[in-house]
């Protein structure tokens, strides 16, 4: 096994994750690493869309913000905010969205807008930007997030981005279209939701070390961990020669 | 017209004003008169706040803003706006957030003179608790509740792109954000473009015209007034500038250090560019890559 740093094998799974064809909503960071990977390799066909207006993007650069006109040039479409969440995310066309942010709760629940109190906070984040839309209406999401116990709180302060809301999946009541999240992937293992208490479950340890005493010191309620739990496919050499050499060969975003 | 003339004669102390640009075409020109001329009390209105409203908090011209993502984008945090949220430095801001898609339907109701948009979205977030904007609406063919935003009307709207005829007929190419709804829900617009073009270069190509002429009250020429952000065709981000801006942002007095050379200390953008250099300028300028024509002939 060649070494690799923890996010490039949260980069490789998120990618793996990906399958030729699907429409990704992309965010700037790790996901748009994810998903220019698998391009590269099982996805050639993945649709590209940024909530900026770039459809079928094809950067040839990594995109300093999600703006960039690296993300116009050679696309198939470029349309206005108000298409890209009307037509493209309301109208039901996105497969597989990618969300992060500050703080994540065992039902997958976001927290990107406040630490602390709304109206006096002790740290103010940027806020949901397109997440909270994208969660709902999304077929699927997966959230790429690293790991402590103050990014998984027993209870986040604020939901920015509703996951299941709580173990009665209040998604549901709503009449949300998409199925919500349906995989954490952490610095330090892959996560998915009962079908029953809709709550985190944890399926794969990453390698090289794996261990179940590290994930529960890094998370702050009783987890739920799977049967059939197992370590992480790590990273081909191929996948890491694209990762290091044409992707993010600075490491702006791979810490 | 001048920035400055238009910048005088159309934003008055405690204006709803709203530069738009989703981190492409963003006006920091105009943002920077603004400043030079300590507007007051603006309630600044942009889907993602950026560096721009970042300097006009410092500079105390904002005293709300209205907004759905507030950072530093692909840097990390805007710290000028955190501080006055957080700390009232140098004067506490309100805050009025929705998210990307409420912003974008706000400005959609407001250019279609509807008072609200009904969507679908906010719910199953506190955001919809804490922001009593955000109301429902009950679907009257299908009984389905539906989250609703009321229109957003700016007084002003300053809408930076590539080219624009003497008559304001607005081209922009590349990512176009919610800059067209923004123009058509507001009061006045004032169009800044990179270039001045014949009418005819617009006419050769309608469908590239976002903003009609009509609809515009001022239009200003200012080449290079989307810097530090990018300009399609035109020039690049000055990343540097937003990474630098990190830890600019992080202090106060260098905030207000920079303000004084770069925005106080010039008289306008010619001179901001001149400071900044030819080898800057040159750096960020943009490779060519050229649309195949197309045949508007009938």
């Amino acid at each position: 096994m060649t070494s690799f740093t923890p996010d490039e094998i949260m980069v490789t799974r998120a990618a793996n994750e990906l399958r030729n064809g699907e429409v990704v909503f992309v965010g700037i960071g790790l996901p748009n690493l994810a998903c220019n990977l698998a391009r590269r390799l099982q996805a050639p066909g993945l649709i590209l869309i940024y909530e900026s207006g770039a459809v079928g993007a094809v950067p040839s650069r990594l995109p300093l913000s999600i703006g960039d006109p690296c993300l116009v040039t050679d696309s198939i479409s470029v349309c206005s905010m108000v298409e890209i969440f009307n037509y493209y995310l309301q109208g039901g066309l996105i497969d597989v969205g990618f969300l992060g942010g500050a703080q994540v709760d065992r039902f997958g629940n976001i927290n990107s807008t406040v630490i602390g109190d709304y109206q006096y906070p002790k740290v103010r984040l940027p806020g949901s930007g397109g997440a909270c839309e994208i969660s709902i209406h999304a077929k699927k999401i997966i959230i790429i997030l690293k790991q402590n116990k103050k990014t998984f709180p027993e209870k986040i302060d604020f939901i920015t981005t509703p996951g299941f809301i709580d173990e009665k999946n209040q998604r549901k009541k709503y009449g949300m279209p998409g199925r919500g999240p349906v995989l954490v992937i952490t610095d330090l293992g892959v996560y998915t939701f009962s079908e029953e208490s809709f709550e985190m479950v944890l399926t794969e340890i990453h390698p090289p070390n794996p261990s179940i005493e590290k994930i529960n010191d890094n998370i702050s309620w009783d987890l739920k961990i799977s049967d059939s739990l197992k370590t992480t496919k790590p990273p081909t050499e191929e996948e890491l020669n694209i990762i290091r050499k044409e992707l993010d060969p600075e490491r702006i975003y791979l810490r | 017209m001048t920035m400055q003339q238009s910048v005088r004669e159309y934003i008055r102390d405690g204006d709803t004003v709203v530069i738009e640009g989703f981190t492409h075409l963003i006006c920091f020109a105009a943002g920077h008169e603004i400043i030079r001329q300590k507007k007051k009390d603006l309630v600044a209105c942009r889907l993602t706040p950026d560096l721009i409203y970042d300097q006009m908090i410092a500079a105390g011209c904002i005293g709300k803003i209205v907004f759905s993502w507030a950072g530093n984008p692909g840097v990390g945090p805007l710290y000028g706006l955190r501080r006055a949220v957080e700390k009232g430095i140098p004067r506490p801001i309100e805050l009025e957030e929705y998210t990307h898609f409420g912003m974008v339907a706000r400005f959609t109701a407001g250019a279609s003179h509807l008072p609200f948009m009904h969507l679908d979205t906010f719910y199953g977030s506190t955001l919809s608790q804490q922001n009593k904007n955000i109301k429902e609406v009950k679907c009257p063919y299908t009984g389905k509740m539906f989250a609703t935003v009321p229109a957003l009307n700016p007084d002003v709207a300053i809408i930076h792109v590539q080219r624009v005829d003497k008559e304001g007929n607005a081209q922009i190419w590349g990512l176009m954000g919610v800059q067209r709804e923004a123009a058509f829900a507001s009061k006045k617009v004032i169009i800044v473009a990179e270039e001045l073009v014949e009418s005819s270069v617009i006419r050769s190509d309608p469908n590239r015209t976002l903003i009609p002429g009509f609809k515009v009250d001022a239009v200003v020429i200012e080449s290079f007034g989307a810097h530090p952000s990018y300009a399609q065709g035109y020039y690049d981000r000055d990343n540097q500038f937003y990474v630098d801006w990190y830890e600019i942002s992080k202090d106060q007095g260098k905030m207000e250090d920079y303000i004084a050379q770069w925005v106080i200390g010039v008289s306008g953008r010619k001179e901001y560019i001149e400071k900044l250099g030819l080898e800057k300028v040159n750096g960020l300028k943009a490779g060519t890559r050229l649309a195949a024509p197309v045949n508007y002939g009938y």
